[in-house]
């Protein structure tokens, strides 16, 4: 592709003109706190030059086509154009870069994350001077911010709701995935309910299938979920899950788990932004916890050179407006560095996260009082693993283990009630000054010696671990500043 | 019904010396803490009755210590909870939250049904005297 150089021809005359030279890269420009700020991930194609390529990608997702038209002139051009500051080598990564980009608030429509991201990761993707693109992380000012309703009730409010405090959540996942018929699928949420779990959860692949009809899941789900209730003194849900077709089904299904009672419904991440978003109204609306089941995002979040880092995501999924997410374990089946996790969870829990690359952050981000996003921890974790996920987690988090709850060797309840005695022993003692990670493994054993079930969990998982390098870790050279 | 109430309900009865470690936890975090107790244990059952204020200003468990101790004296067959109260910006919540005396003999939950549209059941939860019978609840 000819291009021409800024010193050979005028702005405005027709023709391809280099990116940078159009204005889509601004060495000297200062953010305003009202912009959206992104840092993209790139690798060129060979011979593509790093700072055009990000000019390029400022250019793609704003204002800009392959050509120049005469239509901008029509406008304040310069305020509409995404600005690319500044362009860094990845540290350790030869022929990949990381690109800052400066948008104007303008340039988004208030209180949607489709036209957000219709524009950041829009058309751009698939450029072809890039061989491969990744979204790593986005400052969204406070008055972007303020635009969005944010989760439906928030870490605060679903603690005041539930009555419990001063723990982490428990929960489980229903298995077997699929086949289990209405009946018996209530007779596993009403086993681990009334065994000690705060929540169980439908598969994010559970919706309405021949083997069990939604309604007839939420109708015997529900019996489960009330006679745990009357049995233990205490609040349970059953994470209902929501997800169809359609927005016509899914509030046809939401309204009657409102009219069962249930605390909570769910839904999947494959329904779309803006399906989330209106289920998020629905939930405020109706005082109904809303779960999301990040279901498809390591598609586009595992590889860290293209896609979308999992901490956008997160980000975008507190604006829309979710109480709970699932964020990783660590330690469990599926991928997670402990860094990068835990910037995920403080993006969702904080309400200001500093610059941290070590954690993957890039930006300070100001969340302005928006309430908390409670994370969730599922997959491959077990009762022997409790001091670690109290350590790594904290309080805010639901903990869930199906196959660690439902494959227990005396059975479900009995599952549910070693993971509640291990998470209870581990918190007192964390409280009482012990080192968890040093002292846990005694504490669990010590606690097994009055708990039959503990003392069975441990025997059976005690030594399973998931020990795999991850694919996503931050790239950055340790410094002084974080 | 063994009624499962606060982050401590699954582990044995706490001693008053494990009590006060709790105590002091909350202390050193800057959480002042109050007492409340009940004879209600119905779990939508929000505002137990309060003994005093919540105990500002303290920095060691003693004086909390003791006022557990004369709530439990004056009501020995009565389910007395400890909170510890965050008020920091962005919490300004419960923090903690625990049983420290739980009544002898423990009422039941009763869970009632109706009868609504298309197979759907309409629950309830009422409080009533102990059956002997009852599930124990774990």
């Amino acid at each position: 592709m000819a291009v021409i150089e800024k010193d050979e021809q005028d702005r405005w005359d027709p023709g391809v003109h280099s990116y940078a030279s159009m204005g889509y890269y601004a060495a000297d420009y200062e953010p305003k706190d009202t912009d959206v700020l992104a840092v993209f991930r790139f690798t060129p194609q060979s011979g593509v030059d790093p700072i055009e390529a990000a000019a390029a990608v400022a250019g793609e997702s704003s204002t800009a086509t392959w050509t120049v038209v005469w239509t901008d002139r029509l406008t304040a051009n310069s305020h509409y154009q995404a600005k690319a500051y500044r362009v860094e080598d990845v540290p350790g990564r030869p022929g990949e870069y990381f690109a800052y980009i400066a948008y104007d608030i303008d340039l988004f429509e208030e209180g949607s994350i489709a036209n957000l991201t219709s524009s950041i990761i829009g058309n751009v993707f698939g450029f072809k001077p890039l061989t491969a693109l990744r979204l790593e992380d986005m400052r969204i000012p406070v008055a972007y911010v303020k635009t969005f309703q944010g989760p439906a009730h928030g870490i605060v409010m679903e603690r005041e709701h539930l009555n419990k405090y001063g723990r982490p959540l428990l929960g489980a996942t229903i298995k077997p995935k699929l086949g289990l018929s209405a009946r018996n699928y209530g007779r596993v949420v009403y086993e681990a309910c009334r065994g000690g779990l705060d929540f169980t959860k439908d598969d994010e692949n559970i919706n309405s299938q021949p083997f069990m009809r939604w309604r007839d899941r939420f109708l015997y789900s529900m019996e489960g979920v009330n006679l745990a209730m009357a049995e233990t003194g205490e609040i349970k849900g059953h994470y209902l899950n929501v997800t169809a077709g359609s927005m016509e089904e899914m509030y046809e299904r939401a309204e009657f788990a409102k009219e069962l009672g249930s605390v909570v419904v769910m839904i999947d991440l494959t329904i779309g932004y803006t399906a989330m978003q209106s289920m998020a109204y629905w939930a405020r609306r109706n005082g109904v916890l809303l779960h999301l089941h990040r279901a498809g995002h390591s598609t586009y979040t595992r590889q860290k050179t293209h896609g979308v880092s999992f901490r956008v995501i997160s980000k975008w999924c507190r604006l829309i407006g979710v109480d709970h997410i699932h964020a990783g374990t660590v330690i469990g089946k599926l991928e997670g560095d402990p860094a990068t996790t835990q910037g995920y969870y403080d993006t969702l829990r904080e309400d200001h996260v500093p610059i941290n690359r070590g954690n993957g952050i890039f930006f300070d981000q100001d969340w302005a009082s928006m309430p908390g996003v409670m994370p969730v921890a599922s997959g491959g974790i077990h009762a022997g693993q409790m001091h670690q996920l109290l350590d790594l987690f904290g309080d805010d988090v639901i903990l869930q283990f199906g196959g660690g709850t439902i494959g227990h060797p005396l059975g479900i309840a009995a599952g549910a009630e070693a993971n509640r005695v291990a998470l209870e022993a581990v918190v007192k003692a964390r409280n009482e000054g012990r080192d968890l990670l040093r002292e846990g493994p005694d504490v669990l054993r010590r606690a097994a010696e009055q708990c039959k079930p503990l003392e069975a969990a441990l025997a059976t998982w005690g030594d399973v671990t998931f020990d795999y390098t991850s694919t996503d870790a931050p790239d950055a050279v340790p410094t002084a500043s974080y | 019904m063994y009624l499962r109430h606060g982050a401590f309900s699954y582990l044995p009865d706490l001693t008053d010396d494990e009590i006060a470690l709790q105590v002091r936890y909350a202390l050193d975090n800057g959480w002042p803490v109050s007492i409340e107790h009940t004879v209600d244990p119905h779990p939508r059952h929000v505002y137990w009755e309060m003994w005093g204020l919540p105990l500002f200003d303290l920095t060691e468990p003693d004086g909390v210590m003791a006022e557990i101790n004369a709530c439990r004296t004056t009501f020995p067959n009565r389910y007395v909870r400890v909170l510890a109260y965050d008020a920091r910006l962005g919490r300004q919540t419960t923090a903690l939250s625990f049983l420290v005396q739980r009544p002898e003999v423990e009422s039941d939950l009763e869970l009632t049904r109706t009868e609504g549209p298309g197979r759907a059941q309409v629950y309830g939860v009422r409080s009533v005297p102990a059956r002997s019978d009852a599930h124990s609840g774990g």
